[in-house]
């Protein structure tokens, strides 16, 4: 709290004139969705996006929005046979290929495919747990990371592969997020630090904090900043990872961690990260959304004290500036996001929030087109 | 795997055995030789299955499923011109749009063969997903989609590069696909329902893919069907229409009488009526048992559907149809009367018809009548056979073939309702759970076994009641399927003789040369175990190998594992056997497992079906990897 009000004191400093990082950054106008207006459930845990259709995981239920109308899957119900293995939704992600979308919940893994539901549960199935906490696509594969080890199921030929402290390196068996790539697949482990699955090679390899502390950071940019992962984001063989005590990038030689202290994020606290590209990421903290462009840093929330939209900028020097804006994502608990296009849609725990990019009139037609990068990433 | 057989059990079962104890000579002295080839079968029959025509309309190129070959028939001269040889068991076959390729699906190989259609020769092999059967080419030529019956799935593959690029979802048993008229869309359809909750009624879909994004974009349910054959379209793309069987297996067989076992049935969808319509063909006192195949003329006057273990073709007039479908607002398909409206002819053909075909001006009508080897060809005019077009196939029909027509026919049945191949599509399974004998609602539910090389399993039923297959097939399914006619003592041992013959699929998860993955050989281990985990000694009749032992993994026993049901008589049931056990979901004696995780998972508690409580799920995962390969 004292941070976020030093911040805001040193933004209204710095106001005037607005800083060419302060114009560059992206804006939005935000747009929230609740249950008043067809969101299952306030409560957002992830959100996928897939083409014009946007999918919301919450803890009442799987929301699709399409064409300005939600569409809810809950759990089988006597009418209906059809149905997801559990009402919280905790994972998404979508092959690109077929269309098909897989969800991840608390009772088991689903794939929806053209309105078809199939449930895949530790009772009926390989999967390792019913508590899917990350699912990704690679190719014919599918990874979930799951309460108790990591699945993937070949879907070519329904064979399940279990990966777990038995034949990983992986001392914590609480998975929490998998990025899957076409060399490499990434896991982010609670209180395991990140594994990482070469392709090539079929060999696992795991990544630790250094100085093994938790509270403390004594060796800071020589590896992992936290065991305790909760996301990672492999992009252009960048690696991205969310921990609850900081961030870490690692190009895989050199490690930089992002700490509240000397960064532009507004807390360690981190549920989720993904990157646009080697230079750029979303950050889904506790206390608002964050965006670094490779140098300077914004954050987009209600603001922590007078709930009022905020959008804070912070350049390469450390200046913080305010941006005026009158709109802001719906909570700043943030869990995830999702890009549109230009557009952002972002998981919270009071209710969906779609970002629409604003043109300033300093915004140039590159970031425009870098931003249209992002969707098809 | 632990017998609990009792004294009292043993008595029991010898109560049960006893009546039937009478025929254990007769079916000693029926049951043939498992070998065709060891009892000096030696015709090999062509089992014409799909045509096209060639775009001159002057040729008719025949998929042939038994002699692995493509006929190419001269119209005019009704003689076989050239024969192109295949892969093995082919079953599907399709036109590039330009004429210059055909494509046929070799369903035991796991490939299409590219044939030249000039040289007739064929020039290239492309790798599908398991057991492929229909083959559709999109309007530009550049891609094929090929329903994978095994895999459940369709494959997409570039037809420049042969390459397979994905695999879409599709329903279990994948098996027929079309093109849509303005080649916007494929439509799927597959022949074992949805795998459900237990006991409930069967479903299935229409996969509808569209050709630009190559992604399934709608799958249209069909409740309470199960065996859902070919898809065809009007020349207009209005009207579409699938052939298939709507099950009653919830309730006992016993009611055949009442027409309670199987619907012969049509779905229409398309602009012409909305969203989905199921209709009848069956008569009220008839039945024209397993639609397979179908085709509407240019003119959307008639649709012709073979009716293949009926053999004939029923003849609908599609004005009629529509007009009646959208005079009854409510579902009719239940309604054995509602056929007088819109069925106008059955027209008799040969054995077990399957593929239909038009000619370019509509005027005959090509019926591949499998079992004979030769096309019936029908006046479409007139709604009769003018003339026969023999393939070339032997001349002599031996007790093989006479036993496969047996069992792919619903003569035998009351009224003609079904026949062996209802339940057992294609000589394999359905997929379904039945209540077969009258012994009160829901009682002793059977999950359908396979039929794959039976010879050494016996003794069948799943209770183990009947010692071998003349009993099972005979006086059982007279008395409590069919309840009509019954089969001559040659008759039986034909048809026994036939399901003797089915051979095993090959199994797609055995790796070359016998040898297994890891995780196969580690779950070779857990079946062959001797120990708990904890070293202590499992009792020999709680370990897998006991029970599962011998060449087809079965010690012929009827044994307690804990799986019986109360409504089930007896808690006995006997070992099945395993090959190709990845195929024939859902498990266990009643059909309750899903899937083979459950078995172990879910119904297996105390540790009676084999020992598996002290498996971690990475060894269960192991276990099933391995049974697989069996």
């Amino acid at each position: 709290m004292k941070l976020k009000i030093s911040i805001s004191a040193l933004a209204v400093l710095l106001a005037i004139p607005l800083s060419s990082a302060a114009q560059d950054m992206p804006r939005f106008r935000w747009e929230n969705f609740t249950t008043a207006n067809g969101l299952p459930d306030n409560h957002v845990f992830c959100v996928l996006v897939d083409g014009n259709r946007v999918w919301a995981g919450t803890e009442n239920g799987l929301g699709l929005y399409e064409n300005g109308t939600w569409k809810i899957f809950r759990p089988a119900t006597r009418d209906d046979q059809q149905g997801l293995t559990h009402q919280a939704v905790l994972s998404l992600a979508v092959d690109k290929r077929t269309g098909d979308v897989w969800a991840g919940t608390m009772g088991g893994l689903n794939r929806i495919s053209a309105g078809r539901i199939d449930n895949f549960t530790q009772l009926n199935s390989g999967l390792s747990n019913d508590i899917v906490y990350g699912v990704g696509v690679q190719g014919d594969f599918v990874w979930t990371a799951t309460a108790a080890g990591a699945s993937r199921l070949d879907t070519r030929t329904g064979q399940w592969a279990l990966f777990n402290e038995r034949n990983t390196p992986m001392f914590e068996i609480w998975t929490y997020a998998v990025s899957p790539a076409a060399d490499k697949v990434y896991y982010a482990v609670w209180g395991g630090g990140v594994l990482e699955y070469d392709v090539a090679t079929e060999r696992w390899k795991d990544y630790n904090d250094p100085d093994g502390e938790t509270e403390m950071v004594l060796m800071k940019d020589q590896g992992l900043i936290h065991e305790i992962t909760t996301s990672v984001s492999y992009v252009d063989k960048i690696l991205w990872v969310a921990t609850y005590f900081g961030a870490s990038r690692y190009d895989g030689r050199y490690w930089h961690n992002f700490l509240q202290k000397d960064s532009g994020l507004p807390s360690n606290f981190l549920n989720q990260i993904k990157g646009v590209d080697g230079n750029r990421a979303w950050f889904s903290t506790d206390k608002g959304l964050a965006y670094f462009d490779g140098t300077n840093w914004a954050v987009y929330r209600p603001a922590l004290d007078t709930h009022k939209p905020e959008m804070l900028v912070r350049d390469a020097e450390g200046k913080v500036t305010a941006i005026p804006v009158d709109s802001a994502p719906a909570h700043n608990y943030i869990l995830g996001v999702d890009f549109q296009g230009d557009d952002l849609w972002v998981a919270t725990a009071k209710g969906l929030s779609h970002g629409i990019r604003q043109r300033g009139s300093n915004e140039t037609a590159k970031v425009s087109q870098e931003q249209k990068a992002i969707g098809n990433k | 795997m632990r017998s609990m057989a009792t004294i009292t059990a043993k008595a029991k079962l010898a109560a049960k055995i006893a009546p039937i104890a009478a025929l254990l000579l007769f079916a000693a002295l029926a049951r043939p030789a498992a070998n065709p080839a060891r009892s000096g079968i030696s015709e090999r029959y062509l089992s014409p299955i799909e045509m096209v025509l060639s775009p001159d309309g002057r040729q008719l190129y025949v998929v042939c499923q038994g002699s692995n070959e493509l006929r190419v028939v001269d119209l005019e001269s009704g003689k076989v011109v050239s024969t192109v040889p295949l892969g093995r068991a082919p079953r599907g076959l399709t036109m590039s749009p330009d004429s210059a390729q055909i494509y046929v699906t070799n369903s035991t190989d796991d490939t299409v063969s590219v044939i030249d259609a000039a040289t007739m020769r064929v020039t290239r092999t492309l790798a599908t997903g398991f057991e492929p059967a229909g083959v559709v080419a999109d309007r530009a030529g550049e891609t094929l989609y090929v329903a994978n019956r095994l895999s459940g799935d369709i494959s997409v593959i570039n037809v420049k590069t042969g390459q397979e690029i994905k695999r879409l979802l599709a329903g279990r048993g994948a098996s027929y696909l079309a093109l849509s008229p303005d080649g916007k869309f494929v439509y799927g359809t597959h022949i074992y329902p949805k795998l459900g909750a237990f006991r409930k009624q069967p479903n299935s879909e229409i996969t509808v893919i569209d050709t630009a994004s190559q992604t399934v974009v709608e799958r249209k349910r069909l409740h309470n069907v199960a065996g859902v054959f070919h898809v065809a379209f009007s020349a207009d793309g209005k009207l579409g229409v699938t052939t298939q069987l709507r099950p009653k297996n919830l309730i006992p067989l016993a009611h055949v009488e009442h027409g309670w076992v199987f619907g012969n049935s049509l779905t229409l969808f398309g602009e012409d009526v909305g969203g989905t319509v199921q209709v009848p063909i069956d008569e009220l006192d008839r039945y024209y048992s397993l639609p397979w195949g179908v085709i509407i003329t240019p003119d959307k006057s008639k649709m012709f559907v073979t009716t293949a273990a009926s053999e004939s073709v029923t003849v609908i007039d599609v004005p009629k149809l529509l007009n009646y479908v959208r005079a009854r607002r409510e579902p009719f398909v239940n309604d054995l009367s509602a056929s007088a409206n819109y069925v106008t002819a059955r027209i008799p053909v040969g054995h077990n018809p399957r593929g239909v075909l038009l000619s370019k001006d509509a005027k005959r009508l090509y019926v591949a009548n499998r079992l004979d080897d030769n096309i019936a060809v029908i006046d479409t005019a007139a709604n009769r056979v003018v003339s026969t077009i023999d393939l070339g196939g032997p001349k002599t029909i031996n007790p093989l073939r006479r036993g496969e027509r047996i069992f792919f026919t619903a003569d035998y049945a009351f009224q003609g309702h079904f026949g062996c191949s209802n339940c057992h599509l294609d000589a394999t399974i359905d997929g379904l759970e039945w209540d077969l004998e009258p012994d009160g609602f829901g009682k002793d539910i059977v999950d359908n076994r396979s039929l794959e090389a039976l010879s050494g399993t016996e003794p069948f039923k799943w209770n183990g009641g009947n010692p071998d297959l003349p009993t099972e097939c005979g006086p059982r399914v007279e008395k409590y399927f069919f309840r009509s006619q019954s089969y001559g003592d040659h008759e039986l041992t034909d048809l026994v003789t036939f399901v003797y013959s089915l051979p095993y699929r090959p199994n797609r998860y055995r790796l070359p040369n016998s040898e297994l993955s890891p995780a196969q050989e580690r779950g070779k281990a857990i079946f062959e175990r001797t120990t708990y985990k904890n070293g202590k000694p499992i009792p020999q009749a709680n370990q897998c190998g006991y029970c599962h032992s011998g060449p087809k993994f079965t010690n012929r026993q009827q044994l307690d594992v804990g799986t019986g049901k109360p409504t089930d008589r007896s808690p006995l049931v006997d070992v099945p056997h395993l090959p190709n056990v990845a195929y024939s979901a859902p498990y266990l004696h009643d059909g309750s497992a899903q899937s083979l995780e459950e078995i172990w998972t879910v119904y297996n508690p105390k540790d009676q079906h084999g020992v598996s409580n002290d498996l971690t799920k990475d060894e269960l995962n192991d276990l099933i990897e391995y049974l697989k390969t069996l």
